[in-house]
């Protein structure tokens, strides 16, 4: 039964949930995330702090010889689903997944040691909507320095370094301070995408860019289900808990039997979600059947969480419409997330080649 | 307590007194019966050797290495999964000794008479009457979409005893013989032009008071021992990728080319995702059962499986093109087995319509996964306490 991915949540898992859970609960309420994201700072950096830093979860994925936890994706995933019920505007699978990976792949110890103590934060300047596998953007290198611009890059704000691909195959680690990083008005308040220019500026090669970039990319897009899922499912317990208080016709509203199969419909949705998303961060950790289980994954988990806000939105009727019910942020989330990393039909376009169902 | 070694001592003392290969099939599963192996849960007598159920897979890998015949479990899969286990519930010492065995070995196939066609998701509407005559019970209704009714000799009966009470109140369970001569099976073709279901008219059909199973009145909750088992029986196993309905379209996806358009690719790669999903999250229940954490996952299987087998198969008719004008056979044939998956696509988009309806319409399901998992208000029940012959109808 070796072939059998393991779909459950171990006792250490549940115990790390919790963990996260409680902090959340203390440190990232929806009132605070809201203002937070008309704020200078719409990252929370002092909640990242204390999660990446004082919890040692920024470098769940380095090995405890560069002062990581040396823990799995498995565990990553069961942080970025509690990061999701909260829509926590931290840099967690930015950072502590997607360049931890592209570090890892090129054997940079130093910023992986940086990263593990969460002295440092990592960006891969890579837009945020680029596919596992797809054509990646790239700067020029010039007399040893970089110029070019950078467009779609999440969460650069608060990077402290950037691992910028450069026209000569390799991957660059440039401090944040030698490059220009401005924010663009972004769709997703809590993960917000920036332009980064560099003008001349110097940077550390790596090493090769390919091959990092595809496996950091691959990494992110398979532990997104997982964030997604808990979108999802904050949503879905958010929306069943307010139809069983809120009252019209003189009757709970969630008793319309029109609003319960559609949540049944939706809880089918999440309980399915589950099972790929698991699937997806079981495969990262073993490294078996990985690009499937990342594409079933990722072609399935956007429709599901999209799904989940869209309904969230429309049963609360018109307290969703409203700035104030952070609904809007999960929405928001969840539509950024069904592009972030390749969108349902790239992968499932990907998923045509590696199942062998070949288009006409 | 009798461990694995055990049953496998007692395992090859059943094939050395009775050598598969020179012993006749049913007096090899009368013996295996009689050893206690038939099912090592049940208790000592009545086929088994109150064994932990588990350890039935160490007799049935056994036998199945010595090539002992088995007792064909799909063929009387009722009378297994339903019947026997409600016998063993609530029946006395004397059914309990004359049902099993024949049961059991498949000698005496079992059936059950419990839909009706005014009570289908309303099960507990039913109006086949019984009416007491002394130590007898006079029967007269009509049930429906009753499989195996033409093989049966035994049927497990639910029917109205006391039209005064509400309606789940006045229900007793039979057991019902099906040789009585006002028991007459009529063949319910479907849309597929097959018959795999009866009807079954009952016409004062006399059953005695010995074959009752629990108290007069207390036929509902026996039901549940019933219906409860069926849903085990449902749960299953564990599938391959592309096990079922998509590996049929799959395979022809792959060997016929010249079917394929860009909106059939499109959407087979999302139906083949969402069967990849459905597949996980069956995997995934699974090891939860396995785990000793239950989850209600199961309750939504059946939605999934009947959804994804009627889209599938109806893509399957899409892509075959002219192909999919034809039809194997509408010749009207009364199939023993059923493979939801077996013969041509046409026959394969026509069955799966019954797949959310048979065992709970998926509507009912909705209903049950809104309320018992997700807490919603029950549906308003304005027939709990009204006598059941005061009920519209």
């Amino acid at each position: 039964m070796s072939a059998q991915p393991d779909l459950l949540y171990s006792e250490e898992e549940e115990a790390l949930r919790a963990a996260v859970r409680d902090l959340l609960t203390d440190h990232c309420d929806p009132a605070g995330v809201i203002a937070r994201t008309e704020s200078e700072t719409p990252h929370d950096v002092p909640l990242w702090k204390t999660l990446a830093g004082s919890m040692g979860l920024a470098g769940l994925l380095i090995p405890e010889s560069l002062g990581g936890q040396g823990a799995t994706h498995r565990e990553a995933a069961v942080v970025l689903e509690e990061l999701g019920r909260s829509v926590a505007p931290v840099p967690y699978l930015t950072s502590a997944v997607v360049a931890t990976e592209a570090l890892l792949a090129c054997g940079a110890d130093d910023l992986l040691t940086e990263s593990a103590s969460a002295t440092t934060v990592a960006a891969l300047a890579v837009g945020l909507h680029v596919a596992p596998g797809a054509t990646v953007p790239h700067v020029r290198l010039e007399d040893g320095a970089l110029h070019g611009e950078l467009t779609g890059i999440a969460d650069a704000a608060v990077a402290d370094v950037l691992l910028v691909p450069a026209d000569d195959g390799g991957l660059y680690a440039v401090r944040a301070v030698d490059a220009t990083v401005t924010p663009q008005v972004s769709l997703d308040l809590t993960r917000p995408v920036a332009r980064v220019s560099l003008d001349g500026a110097t940077g550390h090669r790596l090493g090769e860019s390919g091959p990092a970039v595809r496996r950091a990319l691959r990494a992110g897009a398979g532990l997104l289900a997982s964030e997604q899922l808990g979108l999802a499912d904050w949503l879905l317990t958010e929306t069943v808990r307010y139809l069983k208080e809120r009252k019209q016709f003189n009757r709970q509203v969630g008793g319309f039997q029109a609003l319960k199969h559609r949540f049944a419909r939706l809880w089918l949705e999440v309980a399915g979600l589950r099972a790929a998303a698991r699937n997806a961060a079981d495969a990262l950790a073993t490294g078996r059947d990985t690009d499937v289980a990342v594409a079933v994954a990722q072609a399935y988990a956007a429709r599901v969480a999209v799904h989940a806000a869209e309904e969230a939105l429309q049963l609360h009727g018109g307290i969703g419409m409203t700035w104030e019910h952070p609904v809007h942020l999960y929405l928001k989330r969840a539509k950024a997330d069904s592009i972030a990393y390749g969108t349902p039909g790239t992968h499932q376009e990907a998923l045509a080649e590696s199942v062998d169902l070949r288009a006409p | 307590m009798t461990d694995a070694a055990e049953l496998r001592r007692l395992t090859e003392e059943l094939l050395a007194a009775h050598p598969p290969a020179t012993t006749d099939r049913l007096d090899f599963l009368r013996a295996r019966f009689d050893a206690g192996l038939a099912w090592v849960h049940y208790p000592q007598g009545l086929g088994g050797l109150g064994a932990p159920r588990s350890l039935q897979a160490v007799v049935d890998a056994e036998l199945d290495a010595a090539g002992a015949p088995d007792n064909d479990p799909r063929r009387i899969g009722i009378g297994l999964g339903m019947a026997a286990p409600t016998v063993l519930q609530y029946g006395t010492e004397e059914q309990k000794r004359r049902l099993l065995r024949p049961l059991w070995t498949g000698e005496e196939v079992w059936c059950q008479l419990f839909s009706e066609p005014g009570a289908g998701s309303d099960l507990a509407a039913l109006g086949t009457r019984a009416v007491r005559d002394g130590e007898e019970w006079v029967v007269n209704g009509q049930k429906v979409w009753t499989s195996s009714a033409h093989l049966a000799r035994w049927a497990i009966l639910i029917a109205r005893t006391d039209p005064d009470l509400p309606k789940h109140k006045g229900i007793t369970y039979f057991v019902c013989d099906m040789t009585d001569p006002g028991v007459e099976v009529r063949p319910l073709r479907q849309v597929t032009g097959e018959a795999e279901f009866n009807e079954v008219f009952l016409t004062d059909v006399r059953i005695p008071d010995s074959m009752r199973l629990g108290e007069v009145g207390d036929g509902w909750r026996v039901a549940q021992t019933t219906l409860n088992n069926e849903r085990v029986a449902i749960g299953g196993s564990a599938i391959p990728r592309e096990g079922g309905m998509i590996g049929k379209i799959a395979a022809t996806w792959r060997e016929r080319p010249e079917l394929r358009t860009h909106d059939l690719h499109q959407r087979l790669l999302g139906l083949w995702v969402e069967a990849e999903v459905a597949r996980l999250t069956g995997v995934r229940l699974r090891q939860q059962l396995v785990a000793g954490q239950p989850g209600p996952e199961g309750a939504g299987m059946k939605l999934n499986f009947a959804r994804l087998n009627q889209e599938i198969s109806g893509l399957e008719v899409e892509l075959l093109g002219e192909e999919g004008l034809l039809y194997d056979d509408w010749t009207m044939r009364r199939p023993e087995l059923v493979d939801f998956t077996g013969r041509d696509a046409g026959y394969r988009y026509l069955r799966s319509k019954g797949n959310s309806i048979e065992g709970g319409t998926s509507e009912v399901l909705l209903n049950i996964v809104a309320e018992r998992v997700l807490g919603l208000p029950a549906e308003p029940r304005t027939d709990k306490d009204v006598a059941w012959k005061d009920l519209a109808r």
